[in-house]
């Protein structure tokens, strides 16, 4: 066998998993699709002593809409669920159209939401989206619970806010406001693959064609989601043109991101394709803010 | 003393009922201990799609859950589509249409096609291939593999 020994709990609600945690803290590592934990555990280069499993817990998978008109996604959600889910289509699409890009068929299955998010992992999608949406996510203890937006959840390489008795029950993804766009673009060396660089933009312009919201959230240039604020702060109160995007670009990808080289690609290729990247994600993203009157 | 579980599942209609240590792989629990080696184990860590089969009727890494997660659950392997004799349509068309040469990942193309054929029975090449993304072979350079899917949904259409 190869995972290490360890001792296994399936509890069937929120309560006695948070319970478990509370009991046994940072001996007990959390089970959600196991599609990164269970890899790492067949090689060994974890083996937690104590395994809390959620897939027992029904009332963690879910898709609905948020109070606020976004979406609200129960962290053992899987990504097939979203994938193949009109609502997550409607109310948070730039989500939807990312699934097909995670990992595998045969991933997606089993891979949940809360388990991308809480794995931190700085090549994937969804925490990089969340950030990107201005998300945030439910955290609960035995006693108590509270919220913690994205952009304070990320601390680093597979770093997150979470405590060690604490569980992601819930993610919310707010709405776009109306002439709203996004885009997702990304270079692997095969569809699937971790990304080489990527990046989401998400943009809001005004009645007059001006930029007044703008979001650029870069995967695997860093060791979390790295967020270009500066990039953004240069695309608000003016027009999309040509020039404007390609300041932004050149700032993201030359001041605000910090990629690493391995044996896939250098830090300056990756520079490279941020830049080029950031001006195709923000044409899409205008684009699709001048189409679109409509919230979401 | 090593925790053990009382495990019920369902593999291709047929109930069993064991002992296992949660750490069993479900890779490992149809190969060793339900001598179901149609299931092969590759890379052990998600990455080639040798070992996928269904479970509920949906793809799945067999080296990516322990057996312990699939209590009361329905899995498919590759021998739970055909007999020798009597060949699932889709082994029919890999066998005619040159769609395997070493068979080793064939087990998990075969189950992954079989939930992706029966979603979307008239796929494009495009769609074929986004199905098998998770799926490598080493050999056939895939041409072969998209042609005998292709051929498949025509049988299964049929």
């Amino acid at each position: 066998m190869k995972p290490a020994p360890f001792e296994y709990y399936a509890p069937e609600t929120i309560e006695e998993a948070l319970s478990l945690l509370a009991k046994h803290g940072y001996d007990a590592k959390v089970l959600a699709g196991g599609q990164s934990l269970i890899p790492m555990m067949n090689f060994r280069l974890v083996q937690p002593s104590i395994l809390v499993d959620l897939n027992r817990i029904a009332a963690l998978g879910y898709i609905r809409t948020g109070e606020d008109g976004g979406l609200r996604i129960g962290a053992m959600t899987r990504h097939r669920q979203v994938e193949t889910s009109p609502l997550a289509a409607k109310r948070a699409p730039l989500v939807h159209a990312a699934m097909s890009k995670i990992a595998y068929p045969q991933v997606r299955t089993r891979g949940t939401f809360g388990g991308s998010i809480s794995h931190a992992d700085p090549s994937a999608e969804l925490p990089a989206l969340s950030l990107a949406l201005n998300g945030k996510f439910r955290l609960r203890r035995q006693d108590g619970e509270r919220w913690v937006p994205a952009s304070e959840f990320f601390l680093g390489l597979f770093t997150t806010a979470l405590e060690a008795d604490e569980l992601l029950v819930e993610a919310s993804l707010p709405p776009m406001p109306p002439r709203s766009g996004w885009s997702l673009q990304e270079v692997a060396r095969r569809p699937h693959d971790f990304a080489l660089m990527g990046v989401a933009a998400v943009v809001t312009l005004n009645e007059q064609g001006v930029c007044t919201e703008a979001r650029l959230v870069f995967i695997s240039a860093g060791d979390r989601p790295m967020a270009a604020e500066r990039a953004a702060e240069t695309l608000k109160g003016q027009a999309p043109a040509p020039e404007v995007l390609r300041e932004a670009a050149e700032i993201a990808s030359s001041q605000e991101i910090d990629p690493s080289s391995d044996i896939h690609a250098t830090a300056e290729f990756r520079r490279h394709l941020a830049n080029v990247l950031t001006r195709r994600a923000l044409e899409q993203a205008f684009q699709r803010a001048a189409e679109n009157k409509q919230e979401g | 003393m090593q925790q053990t579980f009382e495990l019920t599942i369902t593999v291709n209609g047929t109930r069993y009922q064991r002992r296992v240590e949660p750490r069993m792989l479900l890779s490992d629990f149809l190969r060793h201990d339900l001598g179901l080696t149609g299931t092969h184990v590759g890379c052990e860590h998600g990455v080639c799609g040798a070992c996928s089969v269904l479970m509920d009727g949906q793809p799945i890494r067999s080296c990516l859950i322990f057996a312990v997660q699939a209590h009361e659950h329905e899995i498919t392997t590759v021998e739970g589509l055909g007999t020798r004799d009597n060949l699932h349509p889709i082994q029919e068309a890999f066998q005619e249409a040159h769609g395997l040469q070493c068979g080793f990942c064939t087990p998990g193309i075969l189950t992954t096609v079989k939930a992706f054929l029966e979603q979307n029975p008239n796929p494009s090449e495009e769609e074929i291939r986004e199905a098998l993304s998770g799926n490598l072979c080493r050999c056939t350079g895939y041409q072969h593999i998209i042609e005998a899917v292709q051929l498949a949904a025509e049988k299964m259409r049929a």
